[in-house]
Protein backbone atom coordinates (compact mmCIF):
# COMPACT_ATOMS: atom_id res chain seq x y z
CA UNK A 1 0.00 0.00 0.00
CA UNK A 2 1.42 3.36 -1.00
CA UNK A 3 0.31 6.67 0.50
CA UNK A 4 1.23 10.10 -0.75
CA UNK A 5 0.43 13.56 0.52
CA UNK A 6 1.81 17.07 0.29
CA UNK A 7 1.59 20.34 2.14
CA UNK A 8 3.25 23.75 1.90
CA UNK A 9 4.88 25.35 4.93
CA UNK A 10 5.77 29.06 5.06
CA UNK A 11 9.35 28.36 6.16
CA UNK A 12 12.57 27.85 4.17
CA UNK A 13 13.49 24.30 3.04
CA UNK A 14 16.56 24.12 5.30
CA UNK A 15 14.45 24.79 8.40
CA UNK A 16 11.68 22.37 7.42
CA UNK A 17 14.23 19.67 6.57
CA UNK A 18 16.05 20.22 9.87
CA UNK A 19 12.86 19.74 11.85
CA UNK A 20 11.96 16.50 10.06
CA UNK A 21 15.54 15.23 10.33
CA UNK A 22 15.10 15.10 14.12
CA UNK A 23 13.21 11.82 13.86
CA UNK A 24 12.24 11.83 17.54
CA UNK A 25 9.92 14.77 16.78
CA UNK A 26 7.82 12.82 14.27
CA UNK A 27 5.46 11.42 16.96
CA UNK A 28 4.41 14.96 17.93
CA UNK A 29 2.38 15.18 14.73
CA UNK A 30 2.14 11.65 13.26
CA UNK A 31 -0.89 10.02 14.85
CA UNK A 32 0.18 6.37 14.71
CA UNK A 33 3.75 6.86 15.95
CA UNK A 34 4.43 6.53 19.67
CA UNK A 35 8.19 6.88 19.58
CA UNK A 36 11.10 7.21 17.17
CA UNK A 37 14.64 7.04 18.52
CA UNK A 38 17.86 7.50 16.55
CA UNK A 39 20.18 4.64 17.52
CA UNK A 40 23.13 5.89 15.49
CA UNK A 41 23.72 8.26 12.58
CA UNK A 42 21.78 6.11 10.09
CA UNK A 43 19.68 3.79 12.22
CA UNK A 44 16.53 4.38 14.17
CA UNK A 45 14.04 2.43 16.27
CA UNK A 46 10.33 3.03 15.59
CA UNK A 47 7.33 2.21 17.78
CA UNK A 48 3.79 2.60 16.46
CA UNK A 49 0.37 1.92 17.86
CA UNK A 50 -1.52 -0.82 16.09
CA UNK A 51 -5.20 -1.75 16.25
CA UNK A 52 -6.66 -3.19 19.46
CA UNK A 53 -4.16 -1.44 21.69
CA UNK A 54 -1.22 -3.43 20.37
CA UNK A 55 2.01 -1.86 19.31
CA UNK A 56 4.46 -2.64 16.53
CA UNK A 57 8.19 -1.96 16.69
CA UNK A 58 10.86 -2.06 14.04
CA UNK A 59 14.30 -0.80 13.16
CA UNK A 60 14.90 1.34 10.14
CA UNK A 61 17.84 2.77 8.28
CA UNK A 62 18.14 6.13 6.61
CA UNK A 63 18.79 5.38 2.96
CA UNK A 64 19.08 8.94 1.70
CA UNK A 65 19.81 12.21 3.43
CA UNK A 66 20.35 15.29 1.29
CA UNK A 67 20.25 18.36 3.59
CA UNK A 68 17.48 20.76 2.70
CA UNK A 69 16.14 18.44 -0.01
CA UNK A 70 15.34 14.86 0.79
CA UNK A 71 15.19 12.19 3.48
CA UNK A 72 14.34 8.52 2.84
CA UNK A 73 14.23 5.50 5.11
CA UNK A 74 13.18 1.85 5.10
CA UNK A 75 12.70 -0.84 7.68
CA UNK A 76 15.26 -3.62 8.07
CA UNK A 77 14.40 -7.16 6.98
CA UNK A 78 12.25 -8.93 9.50
CA UNK A 79 9.91 -6.07 10.40
CA UNK A 80 6.33 -7.23 11.08
CA UNK A 81 5.06 -4.64 8.60
CA UNK A 82 7.89 -3.89 6.17
CA UNK A 83 7.72 -0.21 5.32
CA UNK A 84 9.58 2.65 3.69
CA UNK A 85 9.16 6.38 3.40
CA UNK A 86 10.57 9.43 1.70
CA UNK A 87 10.11 13.18 2.11
CA UNK A 88 11.09 15.74 -0.50
CA UNK A 89 11.49 19.41 0.43
CA UNK A 90 10.99 21.66 -2.60
CA UNK A 91 11.07 25.47 -2.60
CA UNK A 92 7.51 26.67 -3.34
CA UNK A 93 7.17 29.20 -6.17
CA UNK A 94 7.01 32.90 -5.39
CA UNK A 95 8.77 32.60 -2.06
CA UNK A 96 5.81 30.79 -0.52
CA UNK A 97 7.97 28.51 1.59
CA UNK A 98 8.55 24.81 1.19
CA UNK A 99 6.49 22.09 -0.46
CA UNK A 100 6.70 18.91 1.62
CA UNK A 101 5.98 15.80 -0.45
CA UNK A 102 5.69 12.56 1.52
CA UNK A 103 5.47 8.98 0.27
CA UNK A 104 4.95 6.07 2.66
CA UNK A 105 4.71 2.44 1.60
CA UNK A 106 3.68 -0.56 3.65
CA UNK A 107 3.82 -4.22 2.72
CA UNK A 108 0.72 -5.43 4.45
CA UNK A 109 1.07 -9.03 5.58
CA UNK A 110 -1.62 -11.63 5.06
CA UNK A 111 -3.65 -13.07 7.93
CA UNK A 112 -5.17 -11.33 10.91
CA UNK A 113 -2.50 -8.66 11.27
CA UNK A 114 -2.83 -7.60 7.64
CA UNK A 115 -6.60 -7.41 7.92
CA UNK A 116 -6.41 -5.43 11.11
CA UNK A 117 -3.89 -3.03 9.56
CA UNK A 118 -6.05 -2.54 6.47
CA UNK A 119 -9.03 -1.82 8.70
CA UNK A 120 -6.97 0.60 10.74
CA UNK A 121 -6.15 2.65 7.65
CA UNK A 122 -9.82 2.55 6.69
CA UNK A 123 -11.44 3.37 3.39
CA UNK A 124 -9.34 6.45 2.89
CA UNK A 125 -5.84 5.49 3.93
CA UNK A 126 -4.36 8.80 2.77
CA UNK A 127 -6.58 10.75 5.19
CA UNK A 128 -4.36 9.86 8.12
CA UNK A 129 -1.24 11.02 6.29
CA UNK A 130 -3.06 14.21 5.17
CA UNK A 131 -3.92 14.90 8.81
CA UNK A 132 -0.34 14.12 9.91
CA UNK A 133 0.98 16.70 7.45
CA UNK A 134 -1.61 19.26 8.53
CA UNK A 135 -0.32 18.90 12.09
CA UNK A 136 3.29 19.06 10.88
CA UNK A 137 2.40 22.40 9.24
CA UNK A 138 0.72 23.59 12.49
CA UNK A 139 3.83 22.75 14.49
CA UNK A 140 6.15 24.46 11.98
CA UNK A 141 4.00 27.58 11.60
CA UNK A 142 2.37 28.06 15.03
CA UNK A 143 4.62 26.05 17.35
CA UNK A 144 2.22 23.28 18.35
CA UNK A 145 -0.75 21.12 17.38
CA UNK A 146 -3.94 23.16 17.86
CA UNK A 147 -6.46 21.62 20.24
CA UNK A 148 -10.16 22.39 20.48
CA UNK A 149 -12.76 21.35 23.04
CA UNK A 150 -14.22 19.01 20.42
CA UNK A 151 -10.81 17.54 19.53
CA UNK A 152 -8.78 18.14 22.69
CA UNK A 153 -6.25 15.36 22.16
CA UNK A 154 -4.40 17.13 19.38
CA UNK A 155 -2.97 14.45 17.16
CA UNK A 156 -5.48 11.77 18.06
CA UNK A 157 -8.37 13.90 16.73
CA UNK A 158 -9.28 11.35 14.07
CA UNK A 159 -10.24 8.75 16.64
CA UNK A 160 -12.76 10.97 18.36
CA UNK A 161 -15.93 10.86 16.24
CA UNK A 162 -18.45 11.66 17.53
CA UNK A 163 -16.36 14.26 19.29
CA UNK A 164 -16.31 15.64 22.78
CA UNK A 165 -18.92 18.43 22.82
CA UNK A 166 -17.58 21.92 22.10
CA UNK A 167 -17.66 22.82 25.80
CA UNK A 168 -14.77 23.09 28.26
CA UNK A 169 -13.38 19.85 29.65
CA UNK A 170 -13.86 18.69 33.21
CA UNK A 171 -10.75 18.49 35.42
CA UNK A 172 -10.61 14.70 34.94
CA UNK A 173 -10.93 15.00 31.14
CA UNK A 174 -8.28 17.69 31.12
CA UNK A 175 -5.86 15.54 33.12
CA UNK A 176 -6.39 12.68 30.70
CA UNK A 177 -5.89 14.62 27.46
CA UNK A 178 -2.87 16.53 28.70
CA UNK A 179 -1.24 13.41 30.15
CA UNK B 1 -19.70 28.51 34.89
CA UNK B 2 -22.98 29.21 33.06
CA UNK B 3 -23.04 28.79 29.28
CA UNK B 4 -25.68 28.77 26.57
CA UNK B 5 -25.55 25.29 25.02
CA UNK B 6 -27.08 23.72 21.92
CA UNK B 7 -29.29 20.82 22.98
CA UNK B 8 -31.21 19.75 19.88
CA UNK B 9 -32.67 21.47 16.81
CA UNK B 10 -34.36 24.70 17.92
CA UNK B 11 -33.41 24.19 21.56
CA UNK B 12 -30.68 25.98 23.48
CA UNK B 13 -30.34 25.97 27.25
CA UNK B 14 -28.25 27.88 29.78
CA UNK B 15 -26.53 25.22 31.89
CA UNK B 16 -23.55 24.70 34.16
CA UNK B 17 -20.41 23.60 32.34
CA UNK B 18 -16.77 23.38 33.47
CA UNK B 19 -14.69 26.58 33.39
CA UNK B 20 -12.37 26.72 30.38
CA UNK B 21 -8.68 25.93 30.84
CA UNK B 22 -5.50 26.52 28.86
CA UNK B 23 -5.11 23.73 26.27
CA UNK B 24 -2.39 25.24 24.07
CA UNK B 25 0.52 27.38 25.29
CA UNK B 26 -0.62 30.48 23.39
CA UNK B 27 -4.21 30.35 24.80
CA UNK B 28 -5.78 32.98 27.01
CA UNK B 29 -8.88 32.80 29.19
CA UNK B 30 -11.25 35.76 28.87
CA UNK B 31 -13.88 36.73 31.45
CA UNK B 32 -16.75 37.73 29.20
CA UNK B 33 -18.36 41.12 29.77
CA UNK B 34 -20.61 41.21 26.68
CA UNK B 35 -21.65 38.72 24.01
CA UNK B 36 -24.26 38.68 21.27
CA UNK B 37 -26.52 36.42 19.25
CA UNK B 38 -25.68 36.44 15.55
CA UNK B 39 -27.95 35.73 12.59
CA UNK B 40 -25.65 32.85 11.71
CA UNK B 41 -26.32 31.34 15.16
CA UNK B 42 -29.85 30.78 13.86
CA UNK B 43 -28.47 28.49 11.12
CA UNK B 44 -26.90 26.43 13.92
CA UNK B 45 -29.94 26.61 16.16
CA UNK B 46 -32.23 24.89 13.68
CA UNK B 47 -29.61 22.39 12.55
CA UNK B 48 -29.11 23.66 8.97
CA UNK B 49 -25.37 23.78 9.54
CA UNK B 50 -24.39 20.14 10.16
CA UNK B 51 -22.12 18.71 12.88
CA UNK B 52 -23.64 20.37 15.94
CA UNK B 53 -23.51 18.16 19.03
CA UNK B 54 -25.54 18.19 22.20
CA UNK B 55 -23.77 20.37 24.77
CA UNK B 56 -21.86 22.59 22.32
CA UNK B 57 -21.41 26.09 23.79
CA UNK B 58 -22.83 28.67 21.33
CA UNK B 59 -21.59 32.13 20.45
CA UNK B 60 -18.88 33.70 18.33
CA UNK B 61 -19.35 37.40 19.17
CA UNK B 62 -17.78 38.19 22.53
CA UNK B 63 -15.44 40.45 24.44
CA UNK B 64 -14.08 40.73 27.93
CA UNK B 65 -11.08 40.88 30.21
CA UNK B 66 -8.06 38.59 29.98
CA UNK B 67 -7.78 36.69 33.28
CA UNK B 68 -5.15 34.07 32.38
CA UNK B 69 -2.55 33.57 29.65
CA UNK B 70 -0.60 30.49 28.59
CA UNK B 71 3.19 30.48 28.93
CA UNK B 72 3.61 30.83 25.17
CA UNK B 73 1.68 34.10 24.86
CA UNK B 74 3.89 37.02 23.81
CA UNK B 75 3.68 39.43 26.76
CA UNK B 76 4.25 42.43 24.49
CA UNK B 77 1.00 41.59 22.71
CA UNK B 78 -1.34 40.49 25.48
CA UNK B 79 -1.39 40.47 29.28
CA UNK B 80 -3.73 39.62 32.12
CA UNK B 81 -6.05 42.58 32.67
CA UNK B 82 -6.23 43.60 29.00
CA UNK B 83 -9.70 44.42 27.67
CA UNK B 84 -10.21 42.66 24.35
CA UNK B 85 -12.67 42.02 21.54
CA UNK B 86 -12.24 38.54 20.07
CA UNK B 87 -12.64 38.03 16.29
CA UNK B 88 -14.84 35.06 15.41
CA UNK B 89 -12.48 33.31 12.96
CA UNK B 90 -9.32 31.98 14.61
CA UNK B 91 -6.21 32.95 12.66
CA UNK B 92 -2.59 31.90 13.12
CA UNK B 93 -0.93 34.87 11.42
CA UNK B 94 1.73 32.58 9.97
CA UNK B 95 0.20 30.57 7.10
CA UNK B 96 -0.17 31.78 3.52
CA UNK B 97 -3.84 32.69 4.04
CA UNK B 98 -3.25 34.79 7.18
CA UNK B 99 -0.17 36.45 5.67
CA UNK B 100 -2.40 37.48 2.79
CA UNK B 101 -5.11 38.80 5.15
CA UNK B 102 -7.48 35.88 4.41
CA UNK B 103 -7.91 35.16 8.12
CA UNK B 104 -11.17 33.20 7.88
CA UNK B 105 -9.37 30.75 5.57
CA UNK B 106 -6.52 30.12 8.05
CA UNK B 107 -4.84 26.82 7.21
CA UNK B 108 -3.86 25.91 10.76
CA UNK B 109 -6.62 26.53 13.28
CA UNK B 110 -9.26 23.93 12.43
CA UNK B 111 -8.52 20.61 14.15
CA UNK B 112 -11.35 19.12 12.07
CA UNK B 113 -9.88 20.34 8.80
CA UNK B 114 -10.32 16.88 7.28
CA UNK B 115 -14.08 17.13 7.82
CA UNK B 116 -14.30 20.64 6.37
CA UNK B 117 -12.18 19.59 3.41
CA UNK B 118 -14.70 16.91 2.46
CA UNK B 119 -17.51 19.45 2.57
CA UNK B 120 -15.76 22.40 0.93
CA UNK B 121 -12.81 20.98 -1.05
CA UNK B 122 -10.35 22.85 1.13
CA UNK B 123 -10.62 23.49 4.88
CA UNK B 124 -11.57 26.76 6.59
CA UNK B 125 -10.40 28.39 9.81
CA UNK B 126 -11.57 27.39 13.26
CA UNK B 127 -14.52 29.46 14.55
CA UNK B 128 -15.76 29.73 18.15
CA UNK B 129 -19.12 28.14 18.90
CA UNK B 130 -19.82 27.32 15.29
CA UNK B 131 -20.21 23.54 14.88
CA UNK B 132 -17.56 20.84 14.70
CA UNK B 133 -17.02 21.51 11.00
CA UNK B 134 -15.15 24.66 12.05
CA UNK B 135 -13.17 22.95 14.77
CA UNK B 136 -15.42 22.22 17.74
CA UNK B 137 -14.34 25.28 19.76
CA UNK B 138 -16.56 26.26 22.70
CA UNK B 139 -18.26 29.60 22.08
CA UNK B 140 -18.60 32.85 23.97
CA UNK B 141 -22.22 32.89 25.14
CA UNK B 142 -20.80 32.03 28.54
CA UNK B 143 -19.09 33.57 31.55
CA UNK B 144 -15.60 32.65 30.33
CA UNK B 145 -14.03 31.53 27.08
CA UNK B 146 -10.74 30.06 25.96
CA UNK B 147 -9.16 32.21 23.24
CA UNK B 148 -6.74 30.44 20.90
CA UNK B 149 -3.46 31.99 19.63
CA UNK B 150 -4.27 34.90 21.89
CA UNK B 151 -1.23 36.97 20.95
CA UNK B 152 -2.40 37.12 17.33
CA UNK B 153 -6.18 37.43 17.33
CA UNK B 154 -7.85 39.67 19.95
CA UNK B 155 -8.05 43.44 19.56
CA UNK B 156 -7.07 45.37 22.70
CA UNK B 157 -9.42 48.21 23.57
CA UNK B 158 -7.45 50.95 25.28
CA UNK B 159 -9.93 53.81 25.03
CA UNK B 160 -13.03 54.37 27.16
CA UNK B 161 -15.52 53.22 24.51
CA UNK B 162 -18.33 51.13 26.00
CA UNK B 163 -18.71 47.38 25.42
CA UNK B 164 -21.73 48.04 23.22
CA UNK B 165 -19.69 50.38 21.01
CA UNK B 166 -16.94 47.83 20.31
CA UNK B 167 -18.53 44.38 20.77
CA UNK B 168 -19.64 44.12 17.13
CA UNK B 169 -16.04 44.44 15.93
CA UNK B 170 -16.00 40.67 16.66
CA UNK B 171 -18.12 39.89 13.61
CA UNK B 172 -21.10 41.81 12.25
CA UNK B 173 -19.55 45.25 11.75
CA UNK B 174 -16.49 43.94 9.86
CA UNK B 175 -18.73 41.48 8.00
CA UNK B 176 -21.04 44.25 6.80
CA UNK B 177 -18.06 46.45 6.00
CA UNK B 178 -16.34 43.71 3.99
CA UNK B 179 -19.58 43.25 2.05
CA UNK B 180 -19.46 46.90 1.04
CA UNK B 181 -15.70 46.95 0.47
CA UNK B 182 -15.95 44.00 -1.95
CA UNK B 183 -18.32 46.20 -3.99
CA UNK B 184 -15.42 48.46 -4.95
CA UNK B 185 -17.77 51.43 -4.72
CA UNK B 186 -17.06 54.30 -7.09
CA UNK B 187 -18.64 57.72 -7.53
CA UNK B 188 -22.36 57.50 -8.33
CA UNK B 189 -22.78 53.83 -7.41
CA UNK B 190 -26.19 52.62 -6.25
CA UNK B 191 -25.84 49.74 -3.80
CA UNK B 192 -28.73 47.38 -3.05
CA UNK B 193 -28.60 45.26 0.09
CA UNK B 194 -30.72 42.12 0.49
CA UNK B 195 -31.44 41.61 4.19
CA UNK B 196 -31.95 44.42 6.71
CA UNK B 197 -30.78 42.40 9.68
CA UNK B 198 -27.80 43.66 11.70
CA UNK B 199 -25.18 42.67 9.08
CA UNK B 200 -27.29 44.20 6.30
CA UNK B 201 -27.64 47.44 8.31
CA UNK B 202 -23.84 47.63 8.74
CA UNK B 203 -23.33 46.84 5.04
CA UNK B 204 -25.59 49.83 4.29
CA UNK B 205 -23.73 52.12 6.72
CA UNK B 206 -20.42 50.97 5.24
CA UNK B 207 -21.61 51.49 1.65
CA UNK B 208 -22.52 55.06 2.57
CA UNK B 209 -19.20 55.66 4.33
CA UNK B 210 -17.41 54.27 1.25
CA UNK B 211 -19.19 56.74 -1.01
CA UNK B 212 -22.34 55.12 -2.41
CA UNK B 213 -24.70 57.65 -4.01
CA UNK B 214 -27.78 55.70 -2.95
CA UNK B 215 -28.35 52.69 -0.71
CA UNK B 216 -31.42 50.45 -1.04
CA UNK B 217 -32.60 47.95 1.61
CA UNK B 218 -34.66 44.88 0.60
CA UNK B 219 -36.50 42.86 3.25
CA UNK B 220 -40.02 41.88 4.29
CA UNK B 221 -39.86 42.74 8.00
CA UNK B 222 -41.46 46.16 8.48
CA UNK B 223 -39.49 47.22 11.56
CA UNK B 224 -36.20 46.31 9.90
CA UNK B 225 -37.07 48.34 6.82
CA UNK B 226 -38.07 51.22 9.11
CA UNK B 227 -34.69 50.99 10.81
CA UNK B 228 -33.00 51.31 7.39
CA UNK B 229 -35.33 54.14 6.35
CA UNK B 230 -34.51 56.03 9.56
CA UNK B 231 -30.89 56.19 8.35
CA UNK B 232 -31.95 57.67 5.04
CA UNK B 233 -31.82 54.50 2.94
CA UNK B 234 -34.45 53.62 0.31
CA UNK B 235 -36.48 50.50 1.13
CA UNK B 236 -38.27 47.76 -0.80
CA UNK B 237 -40.65 45.35 0.94
CA UNK B 238 -40.52 42.21 -1.20
CA UNK B 239 -43.70 40.84 0.37
CA UNK B 240 -45.82 43.43 -1.46
CA UNK B 241 -43.55 44.84 -4.14
CA UNK B 242 -41.92 43.40 -7.27
CA UNK B 243 -38.26 43.83 -6.43
CA UNK B 244 -36.99 44.00 -10.02
CA UNK B 245 -39.40 46.75 -11.04
CA UNK B 246 -38.79 48.70 -7.86
CA UNK B 247 -35.01 48.51 -8.34
CA UNK B 248 -35.32 49.64 -11.97
CA UNK B 249 -37.48 52.55 -10.87
CA UNK B 250 -35.00 53.56 -8.14
CA UNK B 251 -32.05 53.41 -10.57
CA UNK B 252 -33.50 55.01 -13.68
CA UNK B 253 -33.73 51.62 -15.37
CA UNK B 254 -30.02 50.79 -14.90
CA UNK B 255 -30.27 48.33 -12.03
CA UNK B 256 -28.08 48.66 -8.94
CA UNK B 257 -24.36 48.86 -9.72
CA UNK B 258 -23.48 46.73 -6.75
CA UNK B 259 -25.59 44.15 -4.90
CA UNK B 260 -24.96 42.69 -1.45
CA UNK B 261 -26.53 39.40 -0.29
CA UNK B 262 -26.74 39.75 3.50
CA UNK B 263 -29.28 36.93 3.81
CA UNK B 264 -27.69 33.59 2.96
CA UNK B 265 -28.93 30.05 3.13
CA UNK B 266 -32.33 30.47 4.77
CA UNK B 267 -33.84 33.12 2.53
CA UNK B 268 -37.58 33.31 2.11
CA UNK B 269 -39.30 34.26 -1.10
CA UNK B 270 -42.34 36.44 -1.76
CA UNK B 271 -43.76 33.96 -4.28
CA UNK B 272 -45.09 30.96 -2.39
CA UNK B 273 -44.38 28.42 -5.15
CA UNK B 274 -40.69 29.37 -5.37
CA UNK B 275 -40.36 29.27 -1.60
CA UNK B 276 -42.06 25.87 -1.53
CA UNK B 277 -39.81 24.50 -4.30
CA UNK B 278 -36.61 25.31 -2.44
CA UNK B 279 -37.98 24.42 1.00
CA UNK B 280 -39.02 20.99 -0.35
CA UNK B 281 -35.62 20.39 -1.96
CA UNK B 282 -33.97 21.38 1.30
CA UNK B 283 -36.20 19.05 3.30
CA UNK B 284 -35.21 16.03 1.19
CA UNK B 285 -31.58 17.13 1.21
CA UNK B 286 -31.33 17.56 -2.55
CA UNK B 287 -30.39 21.17 -1.83
CA UNK B 288 -28.99 22.38 1.47
CA UNK B 289 -29.43 26.14 1.06
CA UNK B 290 -32.26 28.35 -0.21
CA UNK B 291 -30.67 30.96 -2.48
CA UNK B 292 -33.54 33.33 -3.29
CA UNK B 293 -31.67 36.46 -2.29
CA UNK B 294 -28.57 35.45 -4.24
CA UNK B 295 -30.56 34.64 -7.38
CA UNK B 296 -32.38 37.95 -7.21
CA UNK B 297 -29.18 39.90 -6.51
CA UNK B 298 -27.55 38.38 -9.60
CA UNK B 299 -30.46 38.99 -11.97
CA UNK B 300 -31.02 42.53 -10.59
CA UNK B 301 -27.43 43.76 -10.79
CA UNK B 302 -26.54 45.97 -13.77
CA UNK B 303 -24.28 44.40 -16.40
CA UNK B 304 -20.64 44.49 -15.37
CA UNK B 305 -21.58 45.04 -11.73
CA UNK B 306 -20.44 43.26 -8.57
CA UNK B 307 -22.48 40.88 -6.43
CA UNK B 308 -21.00 40.65 -2.94
CA UNK B 309 -22.09 37.71 -0.79
CA UNK B 310 -21.74 37.93 2.99
CA UNK B 311 -24.86 35.95 3.93
CA UNK B 312 -23.80 32.48 5.03
CA UNK B 313 -24.10 29.44 2.77
CA UNK B 314 -23.31 25.97 4.03
CA UNK B 315 -23.60 23.54 1.19
CA UNK B 316 -25.24 23.35 -2.20
CA UNK B 317 -27.79 25.43 -4.06
CA UNK B 318 -30.08 24.77 -6.98
CA UNK B 319 -30.96 26.97 -9.97
CA UNK B 320 -27.92 29.21 -9.84
CA UNK B 321 -28.49 31.81 -12.60
CA UNK B 322 -25.20 31.11 -14.35
CA UNK B 323 -26.44 32.53 -17.65
CA UNK B 324 -27.19 35.92 -16.16
CA UNK B 325 -23.91 35.94 -14.29
CA UNK B 326 -21.78 34.95 -17.27
CA UNK B 327 -23.43 36.78 -20.15
CA UNK B 328 -23.69 40.05 -18.24
CA UNK B 329 -20.09 40.11 -17.06
CA UNK B 330 -20.92 40.10 -13.36
CA UNK B 331 -18.28 39.63 -10.69
CA UNK B 332 -19.20 37.49 -7.71
CA UNK B 333 -17.17 38.16 -4.55
CA UNK B 334 -17.58 36.51 -1.19
CA UNK B 335 -16.04 35.15 2.00
CA UNK B 336 -16.54 34.68 5.69
CA UNK B 337 -15.23 37.94 7.05
CA UNK B 338 -11.47 38.30 7.54
CA UNK B 339 -12.25 40.14 10.77
CA UNK B 340 -8.65 40.69 11.90
CA UNK B 341 -8.07 42.75 8.72
CA UNK B 342 -10.82 45.24 9.63
CA UNK B 343 -10.89 45.51 13.44
CA UNK B 344 -8.42 48.34 13.91
CA UNK B 345 -9.55 50.56 11.00
CA UNK B 346 -13.18 50.11 12.05
CA UNK B 347 -12.34 50.86 15.70
CA UNK B 348 -10.93 54.15 14.40
CA UNK B 349 -14.12 54.84 12.44
CA UNK B 350 -16.13 54.21 15.65
CA UNK B 351 -13.84 56.57 17.57
CA UNK B 352 -14.33 59.19 14.86
CA UNK B 353 -18.12 58.66 15.14
CA UNK B 354 -18.41 57.73 11.45
CA UNK B 355 -20.29 54.54 12.32
CA UNK B 356 -22.42 53.96 15.42
CA UNK B 357 -22.66 50.19 15.94
CA UNK B 358 -25.04 50.56 18.89
CA UNK B 359 -27.88 51.66 16.63
CA UNK B 360 -28.90 48.05 15.86
CA UNK B 361 -29.24 46.93 19.51
CA UNK B 362 -32.88 46.33 20.43
CA UNK B 363 -32.52 43.78 23.24
CA UNK B 364 -30.25 43.73 26.27
CA UNK B 365 -30.67 40.51 28.25
CA UNK B 366 -28.82 38.63 30.97
CA UNK B 367 -27.05 35.49 29.72
CA UNK B 368 -29.62 33.40 31.59
CA UNK B 369 -32.28 34.64 29.17
CA UNK B 370 -30.34 33.63 26.03
CA UNK B 371 -32.99 31.09 24.93
CA UNK B 372 -35.62 33.86 24.97
CA UNK B 373 -33.23 36.03 22.96
CA UNK B 374 -32.90 33.29 20.33
CA UNK B 375 -36.65 32.92 20.23
CA UNK B 376 -37.53 36.57 19.60
CA UNK B 377 -34.60 36.99 17.18
CA UNK B 378 -35.56 33.91 15.15
CA UNK B 379 -39.26 34.77 14.97
CA UNK B 380 -38.66 38.51 14.56
CA UNK B 381 -40.85 39.32 17.55
CA UNK B 382 -40.72 42.34 19.84
CA UNK B 383 -39.03 44.30 17.06
CA UNK B 384 -35.89 42.25 17.61
CA UNK B 385 -32.88 43.30 15.54
CA UNK B 386 -29.88 42.52 17.75
CA UNK B 387 -29.59 40.85 21.16
CA UNK B 388 -26.69 41.65 23.49
CA UNK B 389 -26.21 39.31 26.45
CA UNK B 390 -24.34 40.07 29.65
CA UNK B 391 -23.11 37.24 31.88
Amino acid sequence: MELTSATTVTRPPEEVYAFWRQLDRLPTFMAHLDEVRATDARRSHWKASAPFGQSVEWDAETTEDVPGQRIAWRSFDGADVPNAGAVRFVPAPGGRGTEVHVTLSYELPGGALGKAAAKYFGEEPSQQLDDDLRRFKQVMETGEVIRSDGAPRGKQAREEFPQHPARPLTDEELKEVLA
Amino acid sequence: MKANCWISPNKVEVTDVPDPAILNSRDAIVKITATAICGSDLHLLDGYVPTMQKGDVMGHEFMGEVVEVGHGVDGDKLRVGDRVVVPFPIGCGACFACQNQLWSCCENTNPNAGMAEKMFGHPVAGIYGYSHLTGGFAGGQAEYARVVLADVNPLKIESDLTDEQVLFLSDILPTGYMGAEMCEITDGDVVAVWGAGPVGQFAMDSARVLGAAKVIAIDDVPYRLEMAASQGYETIDYSDTDVRSALLELTGGRGPDKCIDAVGMEATHGAAHVQLYDRAKQAVRSETDRPHALRQAITSCRSGGIVSVIGVYGGFIDKFPAGSWMNRALTLKTGQCHVQRYMRPLLERIERREIDPTRVITHRLPLAEAPHGYDVFKHKQEGCEKVVLTP
